[in-house]
């Protein structure tokens, strides 16, 4: 017997006997799943193979597909309907996961594999000086010595500035003004990367007047894109140092500032330095931004962030897709590589020093 | 406590003393704050000033012409009407196949998976936010186009009676379809962090009169989670869609651009604000910044709406929970 | 449709911890069984596992078998999802769906099994299950109203009458009353009076006297020592429970000479 039938409204107590309920639904067994994924990838991978157009990825959908058809037929017809529901979404969920994970895997083997063609020693050391587009020779020297000048230098307005905002968020704001910052920190977060491009030739034309590209630029834009996010990560770690600690050390008669600089902040340096490495490689890839302020078309050298254009890693490889011949998309893929090189680092850094110097709070 | 006078003659009391450290670091905490609030309104104040040339000179309707004469010192004649369709269709494009997954993935990552991983798994979506997003127009441009024709051609053979995929398909990929995929891609990580937090913050004891009544765990998940958790995911979806208006590689080295408005996907053409800033800016005389600029304003003003939007929804689930 | 509970030989681990050791009982049908003892001594964990609701806890798992008159609901073929449906339970914190009316809480849990139910039959059954948990005179005016706008032993009867309108054969109480008023308690004991007609009800208390005005049999669970796993010390009719226990442990937990 199965488990769906069900008599209706039976009144009270004694109203005649009730159908014996049983617990014992028949269900698929055990190892159902797994049996009938592994035939159905073999059903769709043979099929492809015959028709001679095997790609992974078809196959994979086709298995997707091929098994939610197949167990939740299965289950609708040995258990019952709203357990055939509940297998169907849970490989609806899965597939869901599984849709996540290809265009990644798909997006960093394509990089390694086409990046390591052209990523070698010389490359990473010669600039595009002299260079003609099409020609089999250059480098990113010039455009790694430009990122590195433009988040150092936008790292250097932004951690302060950023650091401070947070400090006065949980340590002295109350009332409007407070509200007020932490609405449109909010709002900056949002704020198009182009759009702080756009600001700042805004800025720079009033102040210097037209056509002014440098590296300093590039920076203070970077910078619009990289405060909110320091000051909403740092306002979160400040958040979590617990209060008597703070209490403890007014007790011992020692000022606020210095209670801050003293006690708040070593607590908390652990967090907040993660905040501020996962902040620099959010804004290391930034690519609009400085297309338009610190110039798309420098091929030299360049250490100078007040003086001419800059080249940096993100830039380079979007100039480099645009001449578009078959050197130029090497060198994009090199520098690509560089690139997701150089965040994933920083990644892996933020992670590391979180948890080595994650503060000892636990008693 | 107000400010003392330290050279007043009362030497046992003890009064409130300001002293000079803390006046310093209170003000610098308060100076920072208010600076960000001054970028802030310079952001809007300087695109304004910058943009009011060219839109004083221009001799067609910005908000309704399509094309984009601005290169000019002489009557310039351009308008946003083919960008701001051309953003708000790739945004659209990417939310609606977003969506839908990134909640499959929170709920994946919260009540599927296997606890042990469920953590890692998690990070592995995450890494999708951390790579940026020159890469992922490179990867759509010199990977994704190419495995995408056969895709499209199919699409049109099957569904081209509908006319978002009608023929004739473009031979290069280079689509709006194609950008659109590209802009899912990249707003899936933040749809799905933040589904993923109010789907963690769904209290145990809803999950478990659910189950107590013998609930599947769909039926759990329909009943305890979903209602649940809709002003996150939604806020989430919103926030997701700020990105994608605002986001401007993936297009500009995506799509093959034209200023109409155009409902077939597959076709090239269209194009957005930001990718037509980005490929105008370098070759911009006469106007063109200034205008250039009034169009950035106008990418601003739908990424403020939508954002200030997204944090209203969440906030109201915030006040209630 | 009550049904007879048979416990033997249950062991509760989570993980490799031994949280409750060796328990068994038997559970008389149409009776109210209450579960007595120190905090932490596994009473809430015991109760849990006659529905499999500590599944739901990572890790958790049991040992032993547990009955409900001829049928192993830990037997390999049995589907948890069942064995909730035929054991219902109300938790010790009220907890009605926040996105659902009153209306929709009672028939939650029925429109699983029964997608089609047509207004009357729904109707029918709200009516019914709320009149069963006492509620039906308070909130037929409001029955579209959210749940949350209860008071807290209104939305503890509207969770009653949400786990009967299953139609369990035996209904599980976590601590039911422990954040109720008394007046609101006073309610839910008479209820309890008034199900135990029709179902089999265990519940866990941490009040005595509740467990001495509202329940048949009473269960005495302890722990064996500190880290130690909870045990079942003595069970037997309330009344000899309370007056003249046969376990010097017991005596001393009901005197209040604990510890």
């Amino acid at each position: 017997m199965t488990t769906t039938t069900r008599p209706q409204s039976t009144g009270s107590a004694g109203d005649g006997p009730q159908a014996q309920r049983s617990m014992r639904g028949r269900s698929l067994p055990r190892l159902a799943p797994p049996a009938v994924l592994a035939v159905c990838a073999l059903a769709a991978s043979g099929a492809l193979f015959a028709v001679g157009s095997f790609h992974l990825v078809s196959a994979g959908l086709i298995t997707a597909v091929l098994y939610a058809v197949v167990i939740g037929a299965a289950s609708a017809s040995v258990e019952n309907p709203r357990k055939a529901k509940d297998r169907l979404v849970t490989t609806v969920v899965y597939i869901c996961f599984g849709a996540a994970m290809l265009p990644l895997l798909s997006l960093l083997t394509t990089v390694v594999l086409e990046g390591l063609k052209r990523l070698d020693g010389y490359f990473l050391t010669v600039s595009m000086n002299g260079v003609t587009p099409s020609m089999d020779a250059g480098g990113v020297y010039h455009a790694i010595v430009g990122t590195v000048a433009i988040t150092g230098l936008a790292a250097l307005i932004s951690i302060p500035i950023g650091l401070f905002t947070a400090v006065y968020l949980v340590e002295y704001g109350r009332g409007r003004l407070a509200k007020a910052i932490t609405f449109f920190v909010d709002v900056m977060t949002g704020i198009p990367s182009i759009v702080a491009g756009l600001f700042v030739v805004a800025l720079w034309m009033m102040l210097f007047g037209p056509g002014q590209t440098n590296g300093a630029a590039g920076a203070v834009s970077l910078a619009v894109l990289m405060i909110p996010v320091v000051v909403r990560s740092s306002e979160e770690m400040l958040r979590l140092v617990p209060q008597e600690l703070r209490e403890a050390s007014y007790a011992l008669g020692v000022p606020k500032w210095l209670t801050i600089v003293k006690v708040v902040l070593p607590t908390a340096v652990a967090g907040l330095t993660t905040g501020i490495m996962l902040a620099l490689a959010r804004v290391i890839g930034e690519t609009a931004p400085l297309v338009l302020t610190a110039g798309s078309s420098a091929v030299a050298i360049n250490w100078n962030l007040f003086n001419g254009q800059m080249m940096s890693l993100p830039v380079f490889i979007y100039s480099q897709v645009r001449m578009g011949g078959a050197v130029n998309m090497e060198r994009a893929w090199a520098a690509a590589l560089t690139l997701i090189a150089i965040v994933m680092l920083l990644f892996l850094a933020a992670r590391l020093v979180s948890r080595l110097f994650a503060p000892k709070l636990g008693r | 406590m107000t400010t003392t006078d330290p050279s007043a003659t009362a030497p046992p009391q003890i009064r409130g003393k300001r002293r000079v450290g803390d006046v310093v670091f209170a003000n610098t905490a308060r100076g920072s704050g208010i600076l960000i609030l001054a970028i802030l309104a310079g952001v809007a104040a300087f695109l304004l000033i910058q943009s009011s040339d060219s839109l004083s000179a221009n001799t067609a309707n910005f908000f309704t012409t399509e094309s984009w004469d601005a290169n000019t010192r002489e009557n310039p004649a351009f308008g946003v009407a083919a960008l701001a369709f051309g953003t708000v269709l790739a945004a659209a494009i990417a939310l609606v196949i977003a969506t839908p997954i990134a909640i499959g993935i929170a709920l994946f990552i919260v009540y599927y998976a296997p606890r042990r991983i469920a953590a890692v798994l998690g990070y592995l979506v995450d890494l999708l936010a951390a790579i940026p997003s020159v890469v992922y127009g490179l990867w759509g441009i010199g990977y994704l186009v190419f495995e995408l024709q056969g895709f499209y051609d199919g699409l049109n053979t099957y569904l081209g009676w509908i006319p978002l995929f009608a023929g004739p398909v473009s031979t290069t990929g280079r689509t709006m379809l194609s950008a659109g995929i590209v802009l899912a891609v990249m707003i899936l990580p933040i749809i799905t962090a933040m589904s993923r937090d109010v789907f963690k913050q769904v209290p145990q004891g809803h999950q478990e009169a659910a189950l107590a009544m013998g609930a599947t765990r769909w039926e759990m998940i329909r009943m305890a989670v979903l209602p649940f958790g809709r002003p996150g995911v939604i806020g989430g979806a919103m926030l997701g869609l700020g990105r994608a208006l605002g986001e401007t590689m993936a297009v500009a080295m995506i799509l093959s651009p034209a200023l109409v408005i155009s409902p077939f996907l597959l076709q090239s053409g269209n194009q957005t604000i930001a990718a037509h800033i980005a490929l105008q800016y370098p070759e911009a005389t006469g106007y063109g910044v200034s205008a250039l600029i009034a169009a950035g304003l106008v990418l601003f003003a739908i990424t403020l709406v939508v954002n200030m939007g997204a944090r209203f929804v969440v906030a109201r689930r915030k006040e209630f929970s | 449709m009550a049904k007879r509970i048979d416990v033997s030989g249950l062991h509760v681990y989570y993980g490799d911890f031994l949280a409750v050791e060796d328990v068994s009982m038997t559970i008389e049908p149409r009776s109210v069984t209450a579960f007595i003892g120190s905090s932490g001594c596994g009473k809430s964990t015991f109760l849990r596992t006659l529905n499999r609701m500590h599944e739901v806890t990572p890790g958790a798992r049991v040992d032993g078998k547990v009955m409900l008159d001829d049928m192993d609901i830990y037997g390999a073929d049995v589907d948890p999802v069942e064995v909730r449906r035929e054991v219902g339970m109300v938790f010790q914190k009220a907890n009605p769906f926040p996105t659902m009316s009153i209306y929709d809480n009672v028939i939650a849990g029925a429109k699983l099994n029964n997608k089609r139910m047509n207004k009357a039959a729904a109707d029918d059954l709200v009516e019914r299950s709320l009149r069963g948990a006492n509620l039906w005179e308070e909130v037929k005016d409001r029955l579209n109203k959210p749940g949350a706008g209860l008071s807290g032993g209104q939305q503890q009867r509207l969770c009653i009458a949400r786990a009967t309108a299953v139609e369990p054969s035996v209904l599980l109480m976590d601590e039911p009353c422990s954040a109720l008023d008394p007046i609101s308690t006073l309610a839910i004991e008479d209820l309890i009076h008034k199900l135990k007609e029709e179902y089999t009800i265990v519940i866990v208390t941490h009040n005595m006297q509740q467990a001495a005005r509202v329940s048949d049999r009473t269960a005495f669970f302890n722990l064996a020592g500190t880290g130690k796993p909870g045990r079942l010390i003595e069970m037997g009719e309330t009344n000899k429970i309370f007056t003249k226990p046969d376990e010097q442990e017991t005596e001393n937990y009901i005197t209040g000479r604990f510890g």
